[in-house]
């Protein structure tokens, strides 16, 4: 696609046949399908969500045309991904905390996680969530109390201001780590109540990862535009459903697997991050593994762990093995085996 | 005027660890204020310009096959009589430091200068070595350490406080990814600077 097709008589190498995809199609098809969940979290929680998510995607955008012109690489801004970190790292941040917050998420996300470690392409980590991991450490109590509550009545544009303590809540995940699933049916209503708003969105989380309903619709959009395979969204959010069945309750095999599914940012995670190009396997039965252990980490951090959600560290972490489970799970060649030959 | 040569090869050239990439550990674990920074740069001031000294003095005498295990209970001794100092004097400096001051026994920076260059050179010459890293050293720790305890913190040397009560401290910095973040940082900044200079 980048090269000119004017051309009449081109010698190139492979490969010659081209789909007409590019970098900037697939970045800017994503952004798009990312555009809803935050259209509805203005519903949910306020008009800050648009502020905070404007001003994470500023930042992004700025922090990789200066970090570009620093390390003096050409400036890609315009193909998107710098606008789909800052979408992401909005996205997984509580709707309530103070407006300088991004900013610092993003300079870390770009400058650090992305552009320090050789750009587009070479990062390790998924710099969305390097920047989420960032913000955790450093900012602890902003991080984990700036929950809102979901907006019920018509007021919808009521603005609601940064930090606002009186009116923060707590997530579903926090309520069943500490008090159990009984909690959550006396905050959230009965067992239908909670599927039914859950899968709109309708419940106090993170900015973007609320909407079950509009994340599977972009998530099959881009599906079906094959964009991203199945294998990593599919494998993870069955690992999570099918481990949180067997030990989620407490005895054995009384765990809630649609619940686990339905909150903290299982959908988003499994769909839009553990599926970037770059930090997760290229192959097929490498993908399987890597979202097996995505959901399996998972899993691991919100039963056992300190944190009541854990789909960010669970993804950072099979990022690291990513390179390994490419070397391992290699496709087979079409060469003959090795000493077949005499 | 090599004497001095070697002193000021400490400060800028070899500056551990910036340069030298060595006595990494301390640099990490113990710059999360300036005033620790400070202090183990001190420390470990004192023990390279002493243990250099000696093995200086003994480089004739130590016999090639034993000499690391002599270097380490030269270096050894030093490091007790620091431990015992700064526990009679600086207790909380003492306190903070905790095991990081038994393990200068095991800093690479001073084994390495008493191999590579207090076993082959004359006793005037080895002591201006030591100072010279032993002050880079400290220097750096103190640079890491204040950087860090600025954004993490907003004090500098635990009394003054730079910012207003609004603040709020960048607790990362103080853990220790932002140990290495802050290193790495540190020495792409070194490297711009000598690369400008070349």
């Amino acid at each position: 696609m980048a090269l000119n097709e004017s051309a009449l008589w081109t010698v190139s190498v492979s490969p010659h046949v081209k789909s007409g995809e590019s970098v900037e199609k697939i970045m800017w098809t994503v952004v798009a399908c990312l555009i809803p969940p935050l259209i509805l979290s203005i519903f949910i929680f306020g008009i800050q969500t648009l502020i905070i998510t404007l001003i994470s995607v500023g930042s992004c955008v700025a922090t990789e045309a200066i970090s570009q012109k620093l390390l003096h690489r050409p400036v890609t801004v315009r193909d998107g991904s710098a606008v789909i970190t800052g979408l992401l790292l909005a996205y997984i941040i509580p709707p309530g905390v103070p407006y300088w917050l991004p900013v610092l998420g993003s300079i870390m996300a770009i400058y650090v996680a992305k552009h320090l470690l050789g750009g587009i392409g070479f990062n390790i980590f998924n710099p969305a969530l390097i920047g989420r991991a960032f913000l955790l450490a450093t900012f602890p109590v902003a991080m984990t109390s700036a929950w809102l509550p979901p907006i019920r009545d018509a007021s919808i544009f009521k603005y609601m201001g940064p930090g606002v303590d009186a009116v923060s809540t707590a997530t579903p995940l926090y309520i069943l780590k500490h008090y159990g699933i009984g909690a959550v049916m006396e905050k959230f209503g009965s067992m239908s109540t909670i599927y039914a708003d859950f899968f709109v969105g309708w419940r106090p989380g993170c900015i973007g990862e609320t909407s079950t309903l509009l994340l599977l619709v972009g998530g099959i959009f881009l599906l079906y535009k094959g964009y991203i395979s199945w294998h990593i969204p599919i494998s993870t959010i069955v690992t999570i459903a099918f481990l949180t069945w067997i030990f989620g309750g407490e005895k054995l095999f009384t765990g809630n697997p649609l619940l686990a599914v339905l909150s903290g940012g299982v959908i988003l995670g499994a769909f839009f991050m553990a599926t970037d190009y770059v930090t997760s396997p290229s192959q097929k039965t490498g993908q399987l593994i890597f979202g097996a252990g995505v959901g399996a980490l998972t899993v691991l951090i919100r039963l056992k762990g300190g944190y009541p959600e854990g789909v960010c560290y669970a993804i950072l972490l099979m990022n690291g093995v990513s390179p390994a489970l490419d070397a391992w799970f290699k496709p087979k060649r079409f060469a003959p085996e090795k000493g077949a030959i005499k | 005027m090599s004497v001095w040569k070697d002193f000021t090869d400490g400060l800028w050239k070899d500056i551990p660890p910036f340069r030298l990439v060595l006595g990494l550990c301390p640099t990490l674990a113990v710059t999360t204020a300036a005033d620790n920074g400070l202090g183990m740069g001190l420390a470990t001031t004192f023990v390279l310009v002493c243990s250099n000294a000696l093995i200086s003095i003994l480089r004739k005498l130590i016999p090639k096959k034993v000499r690391i295990a002599s270097y380490i209970v030269i270096i050894a001794s030093f490091v007790v009589m620091v431990e015992l100092f700064m526990q009679a004097y600086f207790y909380r400096l003492y306190i903070i430091l905790g095991i990081f001051i038994p393990l200068i026994v095991v800093n690479c920076i001073i084994l390495g200068r008493a191999e590579a260059f207090a076993s082959k050179r004359p006793i005037l010459n080895s002591i201006a070595d030591g100072l010279g890293h032993g002050f880079g050293f400290t220097i750096s720790l103190t640079i890491v350490g204040a950087f860090r305890e600025i954004l993490g913190a907003g004090t500098l040397f635990s009394k003054i406080t730079l910012f207003g009560p609004h603040f709020m401290p960048f607790s990362f910095m103080v853990k220790p990814p932002g140990a290495f973040i802050c290193l790495g940082l540190f020495l792409g900044i070194m490297n711009i600077i000598s690369r400008g200079r070349v």
